[in-house]
């Protein structure tokens, strides 16, 4: 899987380039997460508007991306969950955990506003 | 009037590059169903999922990611009943050993049985000295 990588106003977005966020490729998310918080980044987006399909593995290394974000004193949030990866949210409840926003600029404007 | 009896036998190697064929697998079996059933796309998705996480826990958690292991998957609907099976020929877990309500949130593992079960009826994991099977079922209508 491709991550593409930009910074927009003080905020690091991951833009996830697989259809699928399974145990295939989640371990990549997971330390592409734990180095920028590790070094320092304190407002990460990912954005997985090209994520039309997520697992346990998936939903898993985003949990750990939170608490390595919480370990830095940072923030991590989601944007462009598709229905499939909504529902799977939805499912384990992590909706309740997670800042999530319909579009990358959504997320943009939250992150501004604290 | 009861489905035919449809029977997939598939073996792939105990890669996790192969999640995404046993899904798509899954997605594409579910809409051949809903021609017949008129189900919706929410059983694609689900046994998209259910595959996928069934045989990433036998990739990982019984054959230890060897990748020169197989997966052997079968998958049977007959009297509008599912019924998938996973094989491995690892050590085995209890599952009546996990716990059947949610995941704590913040715990980065642990979900995918829990996922399997929210989306299936039944769910049985047996423990043989030939092999474990993985057997879930789920009625159609």
């Amino acid at each position: 899987m491709t991550i593409t990588v930009t910074e927009r106003n003080g905020v690091t977005i991951l833009s996830l380039g697989s259809e699928r966020l399974d145990a295939h490729n989640s371990e990549m998310v997971k330390d592409e997460l734990k180095r920028r918080f590790a070094a320092g980044a304190k407002k990460v987006l990912v954005d997985l508007g090209a994520v039309s399909f997520i697992d346990s593995s998936g939903l898993g290394a985003l949990v750990s991306g939170f608490k390595s974000a919480m370990a830095g004193k940072g923030r991590l949030s989601l944007s462009g969950l598709q229905a499939q990866v909504h529902s799977m949210f939805e499912l384990t409840r992590l909706n309740r955990v997670f800042d999530v926003f319909p579009t990358v600029e959504e997320a943009l404007s939250s992150f501004a506003e604290r | 009037m009861g489905n035919k009896l449809i029977e997939l036998d598939i073996r792939v190697p105990n890669q996790t590059r192969y999640l995404g064929l046993i899904g798509r697998i899954g997605k594409e079996l579910a809409r051949e169903l809903s021609r017949e059933n008129g189900e919706s796309e929410t059983l694609a998705q689900h046994l998209n999922v259910v595959l996928t996480e069934a045989m990433s826990n036998a990739i990982r958690h019984a054959h230890e990611g060897d990748p020169d292991k197989t997966v052997h998957i079968s998958i049977s609907i007959a009297d509008d009943e599912l019924r998938i099976r996973v094989y491995d020929h690892g050590q085995g877990f209890d599952l009546s050993s996990l716990p059947e309500g949610e995941p704590q949130e913040l715990e980065a593992g642990g979900r995918g049985i829990y996922i399997i079960r929210c989306l299936m009826d039944t769910v049985v994991y047996r423990r043989s000295k030939e092999y474990n099977v993985l057997e879930m079922w789920k009625k159609l209508r």
